[in-house]
């Protein structure tokens, strides 16, 4: 259990009584409760009362102090509905789709290093692994959608299908930059070239005078690979009533809804990574006044990266009570002509300004 | 991990690609087999990950997921009455084909045996594959990178000159 790289996942995967490989399960359990938590507390909870703030609003504020536990008693009521499966659906695609998409946003949590000594996985190819992954959410929403046998479902299918296959695009072209920056895909390494004793200062946002353009693209082809606001055609109440989980009732409705949460938090991690230095402190040394190492090591790393993490998440939150939903030609126009454009223009600079300045 | 752990999951993931393998030939619902294609696909990817090639498993999913299976399920849901059509062909060889499949596995098994069962790679994977990728594809291989970048080129260009809308007063 030392302090080392990794030295936390790798005394867990050590860990087999009797032979059995249960220092596996523990880590693949370890996000899987974490998912759950956060998503109770901070992704329900605090949605409801940020919009609440947003809108001079009080928010849940009958079951315990402030509603506290408000969320406690959706869940139990949640668990106590009846699962229904609609006479007319598809049964088979009607069940594994909400399975599907919860398992494509939790498989990114494998290669998501939530501290110097704790990442799932150490691959290679990590960031990759984390971009690719997302496309087995796609085929998720399509069975939900399909399964549901509804006008509404399949539309908000269809619509999510798009957005997320066309935003993938400039996502993938802005992380390209950072992990040019690094030179290498492996999210550990990624952020151990973000460290330093200047904090903030290394990270690779401020490393190069572009890095904001790819920062920026990639905030905003998340928003729409995740399905939130301005980008929240797929499930737009207006329109659609809920989209693909229109049909949907009990703890299937919970399930996409903790997907949807499980996918806010990767893309989140996944931006604090690339730019904004993953579980590195972000304070500076000072003279004798060395606050960037009393903030690092393994536990501390946890705190940033949830901190950085939850960040995001409020940014998201904000833009979702701040800003009008797009239309489906101003979505597509959003991503061709504006957003790919400009990602290969960041793309191409920064490899100019990596190869020629530092 | 242990070898008995790396076994039972490798065999986890045979099985998930065969058997979902077998029920997309079988199935009787196109959408089905669409959908068990992805399994399919997945565990071809895990068993990539056997191999020590993270990077083609991460690209077979790229690709196969997240391109060609949507692709084909948005092409499955376009057709008409799929849930009702009866797949059948008309045309049936039984006998040729269980000759062929026989012969096939035959030359498998006799080309297996005689060549003195698995050959280990004799050299070792050093450090990470996808800087060798990256610099194999950008020194020995950069014609067949570049033509196969210009044949993409033309197909995006075609695609879009096929799909954009004719002008009105511009139909020749």
């Amino acid at each position: 259990m030392g302090n080392t790289l990794n030295g936390w996942s790798e005394a867990l995967v050590g860990f087999n009584p009797m032979g059995l490989p249960l220092g596996l399960v523990i880590l693949a359990a370890i996000p899987l409760v974490f998912i759950a938590l956060y998503s109770l507390t901070y992704g329900v909870y605090g949605e409801r009362k940020i919009s609440a703030f947003m809108q001079d609003r009080l928010g849940p504020m009958e079951v315990g102090k402030w509603g506290i536990l408000q969320t406690i008693a959706d869940i139990l009521k949640l668990l106590q509905k009846e699962d229904i499966v609609p006479a007319s659906a598809d049964k088979f695609l009607f069940v594994i789709g909400p399975g599907v998409l919860f398992v494509g946003s939790f498989l990114a949590f494998a290669v998501l290093p939530f501290s110097s000594a704790f990442i799932g996985a150490s691959l290679n190819v990590g960031l990759f692994f984390a971009i690719g992954i997302v496309s087995l959410e796609v085929v998720g929403i399509l069975a939900a959608g399909w399964g549901s046998n509804n006008k509404w479902s399949l539309y908000g299918a269809v619509r999510s299908v798009a957005q997320i296959v066309s935003y993938e695009i400039p996502a993938a072209i802005a992380l390209l930059c950072g992990a040019m920056m690094a030179g290498t895909l492996d999210m550990q390494q990624i952020t151990l070239h973000q460290s330093g004793h200047w904090g903030f200062a290394h990270f690779f946002l401020f490393q190069s005078p572009i890095a904001w353009l790819p920062f920026l693209i990639y905030f905003i082809a998340s928003l729409a690979e995740v399905n939130r606001a301005p980008f929240d055609i797929p499930e737009a109440e207006s329109e659609l009533v809920a989209g693909y989980f229109t049909e949907y009732t009990g703890m299937k409705f919970a399930v996409i809804f903790l997907a949807e949460y499980g996918s806010m938090f990767m893309v989140s991690a996944i931006i604090s990574v690339v730019f904004l230095g993953g579980w590195n402190s972000p304070f500076p040394n000072i003279g004798s006044f060395a606050l960037n190492d009393w903030t690092n090591g393994p536990g501390w790393g946890v705190t940033w990266m949830i901190l950085k993490g939850f960040f995001f998440i409020f940014v998201q939150m904000w833009l979702r009570w701040t800003l009008p939903r797009l239309r489906v030609d101003q979505l597509m126009y959003l991503c061709w002509k504006v957003l790919t454009p400009f990602a290969f223009i960041s793309f191409v600079l920064t490899a100019v300004w990596e190869i020629y300045v530092p | 991990m242990s070898n008995l752990t790396y076994t039972a999951i490798f065999y986890l993931f045979a099985a998930i690609t065969v058997f979902s393998a077998v029920y997309v030939v079988f199935s009787r619902r196109v959408i089905y087999s669409a959908f068990a294609l992805l399994f399919t696909f997945f565990g071809v990817a895990a068993l990539y990950v056997f191999l020590s090639a993270d990077f083609i498993a991460v690209t077979q999913v790229v690709v196969y997921v997240g391109g060609i299976l949507v692709l084909l399920l948005f092409g499955v849901m376009f057709t008409h009455s799929i849930m009702t059509t009866d797949l059948k062909s008309d045309v049936l060889h039984i006998i040729p084909g269980t000759l062929l499949l026989l012969a096939m596995i035959g030359t498998m098994l006799y080309t297996f045996y005689t060549t003195h069962g698995w050959m280990p790679s004799t050299t070792m994977l050093q450090g990470s594959v996808v800087e060798r990728i990256g610099f194999e594809t950008m020194s020995r291989f950069v014609l067949p990178f570049e033509m196969s970048s210009i044949l993409l080129l033309a197909a995006l260009i075609g695609a879009a000159f096929l799909a954009r809308f004719d002008k009105p007063g511009n139909n020749e």
